[in-house]
């Protein structure tokens, strides 16, 4: 589809927080907590935090939450009873105020999910979640975007995409169709944009730190480097706190939580970090030190990823690194992985 | 260049030492904890006010230890720290080689735990007055206004265990939460998920928590979780006469029983 340009006005965009509401749909986006920021559902603008940076956690959990139940059953003496949840029944959300490299992420978690068998669960609650992102006027340094192929303008997952061009204007891109069915119901609060604005003097200037292919093509050769994954996570406590906060990290775990007449099945988030993750019933465990772990985490994104799904799992967003309790910096770790002379 | 490069220069070059637990400069305006071999890594070390990440729960981490002899530059948290692991047996007397930086920038050196010992005796190991008025604060509501606290503090919990990670106390190889036969506490991050495993972990932490903070530090989500073991500190102390973190060879209350033990609490 070809992308459209409009102009809506900051004034109106209370009114259009409460169109989307009138509407029936959740909205969920950035509030501030006290010292964290979380993707919540919204009732009204005021309540949204439009002017931080990053929520603490990604937006994957609209479509990956947490905790997600995914089956009901029954037990009785003549069997058991299933009742799947059916995804049929998620209903259509908008995802408001995200960042490009939130929107971006769930293109690596549809490459996951989209594999065979598809996910449903996944696939059925993003195929209904409308995205609407905004462009970084500014960032920090803990995000490296420009260097992973993406950018603080960048578009790749968003529907529509809000940058601020002025103190009272938004330069709303609609970037896909289903952001142009959304686009239409508040088609009267948009106006024309020029075609000739350049929305890069309003966007964030985040340098390129490494070549990627080069970072791609040396961890992938870097397995058996074990100096160069101690080096990196000596500090590294294995905890899930890189891996929850991420917008690409997709691992999870299966529960199932009864009692003698009935149970729920439930999906969890799980992390390559925890030395659990990988412990074998046995008692042996294949990955048995933190430093293999650390080589998980890296290669899954740098080199499983790109060979399997012919994408980088990483957005470039460092929130593992600020939520990191010991500081690993990835950004760090991955330019040192870049500059490495001998592999 | 600066006495504490000096010293652990010397110590590794004379071979008291195969590595030293420091920080050196982190991101932004963090600081983080380095491994010294040599004498070139040791010119990244720093000492200043932010330097206040407890390390020792570095000296029990597998990659640390293969490391060979070690030493540590230890904050008051730290010290205590040690003297609780050496009384739970973690630590040997001698193993470790403790440096402590005073106010003033000067280094002093601890060979042996009574030494240690000697030092908290007269050193301030209290909670900080912010954390004392929080704790004041919690213990002023009714049972029922500290329930919904704290369960609003469990909403936003995620279970990355960083908290548990950050601990010098949790060091389980297999924590009560991640055993499954039977399952104590529900694995998800729900409401049930979330209270058992902070209850859980409150409870074997008490008696044992040498308020450090790290839990609370680590926390991404920013749950004020050292309260709650904080909170168990003084009752301990004035039903057992225990604090933890103050000998090495101290006996633990909790798994301890004296014929005068007071009785009063149990229901
Ligand atoms: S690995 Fe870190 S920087 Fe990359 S997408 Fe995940 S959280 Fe963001
Ligand atoms: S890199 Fe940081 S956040 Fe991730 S497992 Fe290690 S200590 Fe936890
Ligand atoms: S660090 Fe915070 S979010 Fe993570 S498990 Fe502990 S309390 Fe929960
Ligand atoms: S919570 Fe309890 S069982 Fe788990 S690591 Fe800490 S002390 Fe051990």
């Amino acid at each position: 589809m070809e992308k459209q340009l409009k102009i809506l006005k900051y004034s109106d965009l209370s009114k259009l927080i409460e169109k989307f509401r009138s509407q029936g749909f959740p909205v969920l986006a950035p509030v501030r907590k006290g010292k964290v920021v979380e993707i919540e559902q919204v009732q009204s603008l005021d309540e949204i935090a439009l002017d931080v940076l990053l929520s603490t956690q990604s937006a994957k959990k609209a479509a990956f939450p947490k905790v997600e139940k995914v089956l009901e059953y029954t037990l009785e003496k003549s069997g058991t009873k299933q009742f799947p949840v059916d995804p049929a029944d998620y209903k259509e959300t908008i995802l408001f105020g995200v960042r490009p490299c939130d929107a971006s992420g769930f293109k690596s978690l549809d490459a996951i999910f989209g594999e065979e068998p598809k996910d449903q669960f996944y696939l059925e609650k993003k195929e209904k979640s409308t995205i609407i992102s905004f462009s970084c006027p500014v960032s920090d340094e803990y995000c490296f975007c420009t260097s992973v192929g993406g950018g603080p303008g960048n578009t790749a997952g968003s529907d529509l995409q809000f940058t601020g061009i002025s103190k009272d204007e938004i330069l709303v891109e609609i970037l896909t169709e289903k952001g142009e069915k959304l686009a239409a119901t508040f088609a009267d609060l948009l106006t024309d944009a020029a075609k000739d604005i350049d929305k890069s003097k309003f966007l964030a200037d985040v340098k390129v730190v490494f070549d990627v292919d080069g970072v791609v093509e040396k961890t992938t050769a870097s397995f058996n480097n074990s100096a160069l994954w101690l080096e990196q996570s000596l500090r590294c406590i294995g905890c899930g706190a890189c891996a929850f906060v991420c917008p690409t990290c997709a691992c999870f775990d299966f529960q199932d939580e009864q009692n003698t007449k009935k149970g729920v099945r439930l999906r969890l988030w799980d992390s390559c970090g925890f030395s659990l993750f990988t412990l074998h019933t046995s008692g042996h465990n294949p990955r048995e030190v933190q430093s293999q772990r650390w080589r998980q985490r890296i290669m899954h994104k740098f080199a499983y990823m790109p060979e399997q799904l012919h994408v980088v799992g990483c957005e470039g967003c460092g929130r593992c690194s600020r939520a990191c309790p010991v500081d690993m910096n990835i950004k760090e770790h991955l330019t040192a992985i870049g500059e490495m002379v001998k592999v | 260049m600066s006495d504490l490069i000096k010293k652990v220069t010397a110590l590794l070059n004379d071979k008291t030492i195969n590595a030293f637990i420091g920080y050196e400069k982190g991101s932004a305006d963090r600081i983080r904890a380095t491994f010294i071999r040599n004498e070139d890594q040791a010119q990244k070390l720093i000492l200043n006010a932010s330097c206040t990440q407890n390390l020792a729960g570095y000296l029990l981490k597998h990659e640390v230890k293969k490391l060979g002899k070690l030493g540590i530059l230890a904050n008051v948290a730290a010290l205590r720290s040690i003297m609780q692991l050496a009384s739970e047996f973690q630590i040997k007397d001698g193993e470790v080689y403790v440096l402590f930086a005073n106010a003033d920038g000067s280094l002093t050196e601890f060979t042996d735990f009574k030494s240690i010992e000697a030092f908290l005796e007269t050193t301030d190991t209290g909670i900080k007055s912010e954390e004392q008025e929080m704790i004041a604060k919690l213990e002023a509501m009714t049972v029922n206004e500290r329930w919904l606290f704290w369960n609003k503090e469990f909403e936003k919990c995620i279970k990355c265990y960083a908290c548990r990670a950050a601990c010098p106390m949790c060091y389980c190889h297999r924590c009560t939460t991640d055993v499954n036969q039977p399952q104590w506490i529900p694995v998800a991050s729900h409401e049930l998920g979330n209270l058992d495993y902070h209850l859980m972990r409150a409870m074997h932490l008490a008696g044992r928590c040498v308020n450090c903070g790290e839990c609370a530090t680590a926390c991404p989500m920013d749950i004020p979780l050292n309260l709650l073991t904080y909170q168990l500190i003084s009752p301990i102390k004035a039903t057992f006469g225990a604090t933890a973190g103050m000998k090495a060879d101290a006996v633990y209350a909790l798994s301890t029983y004296k014929p005068d033990d007071k009785e009063n609490f149990i229901i």
